[in-house]
């Protein structure tokens, strides 16, 4: 490829402006729900304070290297997920495919969990859920029809249009590009974030009890370490909290410039999204520590993750606490900023890949894929059915979908492939941090271990029985049957023939450094 | 709280927000590196 064609590529694909539109992009995406609802839970049941030690281990031993092996990936090879793949070897095409349709199936459900908070958001400001937030949520918010009706087509407008609006902002965010578009909205949205959870952070220690929540989040429990389920659920943890492994940080990489520091970038990525959940873990655990003084039980009475957190615990919180609107707001503000960043990178996944394969247009690829997958998303999750399909879907297509690929993709480019020394010496040539030894140790032998014990322990403990008690033909298609279909549609889409001006070689210049 | 969990939360963010610190200023001492030739979206 000639240094004209690299750069006409280049200019036709996007980039990002700079390396810290790149890293603020990076954390925008790896900053998600997961970190404000997920993190603080999985710490308290796994030790508390012990916790930390697993997962600063998670982070350096295998987060970082993952991160690395990404960014290493779409930075060497200068494409989508399945563009980097196939330059890498035409037949593993398909595994950033499957990367990508995981990502399509993502993005439809999390669009809603969006809107959800959107209008969380606004019923706030009056506290809206009246006296049982528990009640208020599933019925008169949901108003969950029974799992056993299956999938229905009754239309809530409280739920179906704060979900159309994120799509049209989404929508918007992606039609304007890779820079003015994905890049300027993590510069904006993720210092807002960072800015409104720490208000939110010293309010929430300034309530009564507040302290009484820090103690039982950091309470070292010692025996815990023991356990291997909780050194799973640290590398677990660590592994759904940084988007890797499914295309993103591939993507994302492949927009900066040949000579951007990777390693360095990916040190302050992996450092700003663990120092953002050791925030929300604060946040979340000092408002918890109220609620339990409030009702007058034990902290562990009321601790909760998810959906339950977000949507049931912290309205109780925001009824009880002195300037609980303005704690809402701030929470569900914080929600909806950190869904929006990663909702973006999740979708620009699926349109990096679109534009690749078939030469499109910004504007048009952005159309051909958003708007079906909106479609798809207002008809499923505008409806009284919603929270059973979100449920099975977030379930399954996490675990059987990012883990699995991510094993996968893994073994085939450090085991078939054998790509790693060439990554290695990618990310050497300009890196601030040299990867030896230690990191191909790390990402051939000890990460795949880990990463398979944990998805043979979630293949054990899921097909031991119907997961949530749903119906079993729901968690047939919406689990299991959509985990599996992005499979073979991978494959069959990896058959089109790249377009002539796509060339399946490595772009030239970016082995200049590697000599 | 108790001195323990006192302990593992300074510990934690002195790791966390220590490590980040550190990050970043060593990301200050590399060179940006190239900017992208061209940043249209065509």
């Amino acid at each position: 490829m000639t240094r004209e064609t690299a750069a006409t590529q280049d200019a036709r694909r996007g980039a990002f402006s700079s390396r810290l539109v790149f890293i603020f992009a990076a954390i925008g995406s790896a900053v998600g729900l997961g970190n404000i609802w997920r993190f603080p839970y999985v710490t308290y049941e796994n030790g508390g304070g012990a916790f930390i030690l697993p997962y600063l281990v998670a982070l350096l031993t295998a987060g970082i290297p993952f991160l690395y092996l990404d960014y290493a990936m779409g930075n060497r090879y200068r494409g989508s997920a399945p563009l980097s793949f196939a330059r890498m070897h035409r037949k593993a095409e398909f595994l950033g495919w499957w990367q990508t349709g995981i990502c399509a199936v993502i993005a439809v459900y999390y669009a809603a969990i969006i809107g959800w908070s959107l209008r969380y958001m606004l019923l706030s400001v009056d506290k809206g859920w009246g006296e049982d937030p528990a009640q208020f949520f599933t019925g008169q918010f949901l108003q969950m029809a029974d799992p056993a009706s299956g999938v229905t087509l009754d239309f809530v407008p409280g739920i179906l249009v704060p979900l159309v609006v994120v799509w049209i902002v989404v929508i918007a965010i992606m039609a304007l590009g890779v820079q003015k578009g994905v890049g300027a909205t993590s510069v904006i949205f993720i210092p807002v974030l960072v800015l409104a959870f720490l208000i939110l952070v010293v309010q929430a220690l300034l309530l009564p009890g507040a302290i009484d929540g820090l103690d039982a989040l950091f309470t070292p429990n010692w025996a815990a370490l023991g356990d291997t389920a909780v050194w799973a659920a640290a590398f677990g943890q660590i592994f759904f909290s940084l988007s890797i492994g499914f295309g993103i940080m591939i993507t994302y990489a492949s927009y900066t410039g040949r000579r951007t520091d990777m390693t360095g970038s990916g040190l302050v990525v992996g450092f700003a999204n663990s120092g953002f959940e050791l925030l929300c873990g604060i946040g979340v655990f000092a408002a918890l520590g109220f609620m339990a003084q409030a009702q007058g039980v034990a902290v562990g009475e009321v601790v909760a993750s998810g959906i339950g957190l977000a949507f049931v615990a912290f309205p109780t919180i925001i009824s009880e606490a002195p300037a609980g609107a303005f704690l809402g707001v701030l929470f569900f503000a914080s929600l909806i900023l950190a869904g929006i960043t990663s909702l973006v990178s999740i979708l620009e996944v699926v349109i990096s890949a679109i534009r690749d394969k078939f030469e499109m247009t910004r504007i048009g690829s952005t159309m051909v894929v958003s708007m079906p997958l909106a479609v798809v998303s207002i008809v499923l999750f505008g409806t009284t059915s919603t929270l059973t399909v979100l449920d099975i879907m977030d379930n399954f297509i996490n675990k059987f979908g990012i883990l699995l690929v991510a094993v996968v993709s893994m073994v085939v480019i450090v085991w078939v492939l054998r790509e790693l020394p060439a990554l290695a010496s990618h990310l050497n040539a300009y890196g601030s941090i040299p990867v030896r030894g230690w990191w191909t140790v790390l990402i051939s032998v000890f990460v795949p271990i880990v990463l398979g014990f944990i998805l043979v322990q979630e293949f054990r403990s899921t097909l031991a029985k119907t997961y949530g008690g749903y119906p079993e033909w729901m968690v047939s298609v919406f689990g299991w049957g959509l985990a599996a279909a992005v499979i073979p549609i991978g494959i069959l889409v990896a058959m089109v023939r790249w377009r002539p001006d796509t060339p399946t070689e490595i772009p030239a210049r970016n082995m200049e450094a590697e000599r | 709280m108790s001195g323990s969990a006192i302990a593992m939360m300074i510990l934690a963010m002195a790791v966390l927000w220590g490590g980040l610190c550190l990050a970043i200023a060593n990301l200050g001492r590399s060179k940006e590196g190239e900017t992208p030739e061209v940043r249209r979206d065509l």
